[in-house]
């Protein structure tokens, strides 16, 4: 598609061999960025006026458990000016993650990053407000860990006292 | 043992404005009230944290996570057929609609498409849904700012869309009516009349509420300029469906990246470019128009055919079929058991549902369940703009910010 070739073009343009990998399964497209790279391109890919990507429409992470760079975090970013969406994948390495935040480029990014903060762990640096989105604040696990258990942990959550 | 209900992080969020204040000396001149999760105006378990001068609404914390039941984790251990159900439970206003993208989003998937047949039932019944989900909206819209009637008359109307969901899907709320490849059953001859004589009302039904609503002077001057979401902020908290329309912005997913047959409909995108609460009622008002438009040309033209793939590797046989015959038996115990295997990548889709975007993000590894899969729901994302909408404005104000907004929990909170 046209887009892609636009954009992977722009992409090269800005700083080459920025775009580690691209991958457009069903039509996807998809690019994997290294982790210092990630600010600089957001930025870019908002503010380019032939690109626009004004909307982050969703901010997640995958664990692989068993990879070496076990997590990568997901961002799904949309422009109205070419009416279709990027997805930017970062891997992240070890087991306390963590990447920058984007909520400096996309404001609406900060309830997203809240979530996957909440479910995965990962630490956004520069986060303005980074606390649990739906567990409680004391919460000792993070649910979405593959090692954490479909069933849950018994007594981790206790129940409030009746007194 | 934790303490789950320690709130000194959010309260510190609250008063982050001036750090050197503490909560007692905010409390000289201040006060910090709790609104909800027990609260009748917040739609469910929305918990809101506000810090009010006088009646005047300081900041807004809002808190998540009272109805969080973990679906992602859940579809992590299930196959793909078998979250079906589970959609339903997300956006339970307009449960059909639900099913009609987590079905496309497994077929992009796989990919696979159904029959045109089942595609153009899906349209109607994702049409039939969203006049479900805006008659929800614009009736407790109405009820929390006042106007009790509209909400018995909203209902009442959603009970004869019901008695449709019950002739083609078999219940009347919790629907699981779409098939990964198709639907479970098909949309008969006499659903497609009961249709057609329920819009044949509603269009005069629909003048009545306008006549109810429209020229109701308490129920204008309560909304009008409340809760100003502007075009800028609407984009950069990510705010989609009626929400974003009403504040200026033309994007509809049917129009920008149509699925289904959309690109074949007839049908006008209603934009308002004030942003209060007035313009998200009014930009739901002509959603539902917009709709029983689509539905009158949908339903004259349905193909005839199959209403389910023929793909036995993919698509579960027929019912009467596995009773009746040894390769339909097989493949069904196949995909029952070991699921329908799609290959090793991930995909994200997005439909256009009554609260705005709904996507699925599929990771697969090639087995029989997905790897990861994140639900990106709309109400979620339109919930994060409520400080921006709140701060500044009456205390009585808020009640009438949340029901424009129109945040169902069981999604925001998945």
């Amino acid at each position: 598609m046209e887009y892609k070739e636009l954009l992977l073009n722009k992409l090269n343009e800005f700083k080459e061999g920025v775009v580690l990998e691209f991958t457009d399964f069903r039509d996807d497209a998809s690019i994997t960025l290294a982790p210092e790279n990630l600010i600089p391109v957001c930025t870019f890919l908002k503010n380019d006026p032939d690109l626009e990507f004004l909307i982050c429409k969703d901010v997640t992470a995958i664990d692989w458990a068993a990879r070496k760079n076990r997590f990568t975090a997901v961002y799904h970013i949309y422009s109205f000016k070419l009416s279709s969406f990027l997805r930017i994948k970062v891997n992240l390495s070890g087991n306390d993650p963590s990447v920058d935040s984007v909520t400096s480029v996309w404001k609406g990014a900060d309830w997203y990053e809240r979530e996957t903060y909440d479910m995965y762990g990962i630490i956004f640096k520069g986060h303005p407000d980074l606390r649990r989105m739906y567990m409680p604040e004391a919460f000792e696990y993070y649910p979405l860990r593959k090692e954490f258990p479909v069933m849950g942990i018994p007594g981790s959550i206790p129940l409030p006292s009746k007194d | 043992m934790i303490d789950v209900h320690n709130d000194e992080k959010l309260l510190k969020v609250l008063l982050k404005d001036d750090p050197d204040i503490t909560i007692e000396d905010a409390l000289d001149n201040e006060m910090v009230i709790n609104m909800g999760p027990q609260h009748p105006a917040t739609h469910g378990v929305l918990r809101l944290v506000l810090r009010l001068d006088g009646e005047t609404v300081v900041n807004t914390v809002p808190e998540l996570g009272y109805l969080h039941r973990g679906y992602e984790k859940m579809a992590e251990a299930m196959s793909f057929n078998e979250f079906i159900p589970h959609t339903d439970r997300l956006d339970y206003t307009s449960t059909m609609s639900n099913n009609v993208a987590y079905a496309l989003a497994v077929e992009k998937l796989l990919g696979i498409e159904a029959p045109k047949r089942a595609q153009y039932i899906r349209m109607i019944i994702a049409e039939i849904s969203r006049i479900m989900g805006h008659l929800v909206a614009i009736g407790t819209f109405a009820m929390d700012v006042g106007a009790v009637t509209m909400v018995l008359w909203t209902f009442r109307e959603r009970e004869k869309i019901q008695n449709i969901y019950d002739r083609v899907a078999g219940a009347r709320f919790t629907t699981s009516y779409t098939r990964i490849g198709g639907l479970a059953s098909d949309f008969d001859d006499v659903a497609v009349k009961m249709t057609k004589e329920f819009l044949d009302e509603f269009d005069h039904t629909m003048d009545d509420f306008e006549k109810l609503l429209n020229t109701n002077k308490i129920f204008i001057g309560r909304l009008e300029g409340i809760g100003v979401l502007t075009k800028e902020d609407a984009i950069a908290f990510g705010v989609t469906g009626p929400n974003l329309r009403a504040s200026g912005v033309q994007y509809d997913i049917r129009r920008a990246n149509p699925y289904l047959y959309y690109s074949d409909m007839d049908f006008d995108v209603p934009v308002f470019t004030e942003g209060d609460c007035l313009a998200r009622y009014f930009v739901r008002v002509d959603e539902v128009r917009e709709s029983i438009k689509i539905l009158r040309q949908l339903l004259d033209k349905i193909p005839q055919g199959e209403i389910i793939a023929n793909l036995p590797k993919k698509v579960l046989p027929h019912k009467a079929e596995i009773y009746s015959r040894m390769e339909e038996l097989i493949h069904d115990f196949m995909i029952v058991n070991f699921g329908v295997n799609p290959p090793v990548g991930d995909t994200y889709f997005s439909v256009e549902n009554p609260k705005g975007e709904l996507g699925f993000y599929f990771v697969s590894n090639g087995s029989g369940h997905p790897w990861k899969l994140k639900i990106r729901s709309p109400s979620f994302c339109n919930l994060q703009a409520l400080p921006k909408m709140c701060n500044g404005q009456m205390i009585s104000d808020v009640i009438a910010i949340i029901g424009s907004i129109d945040p169902v929990m069981g999604e925001a909170d998945k």
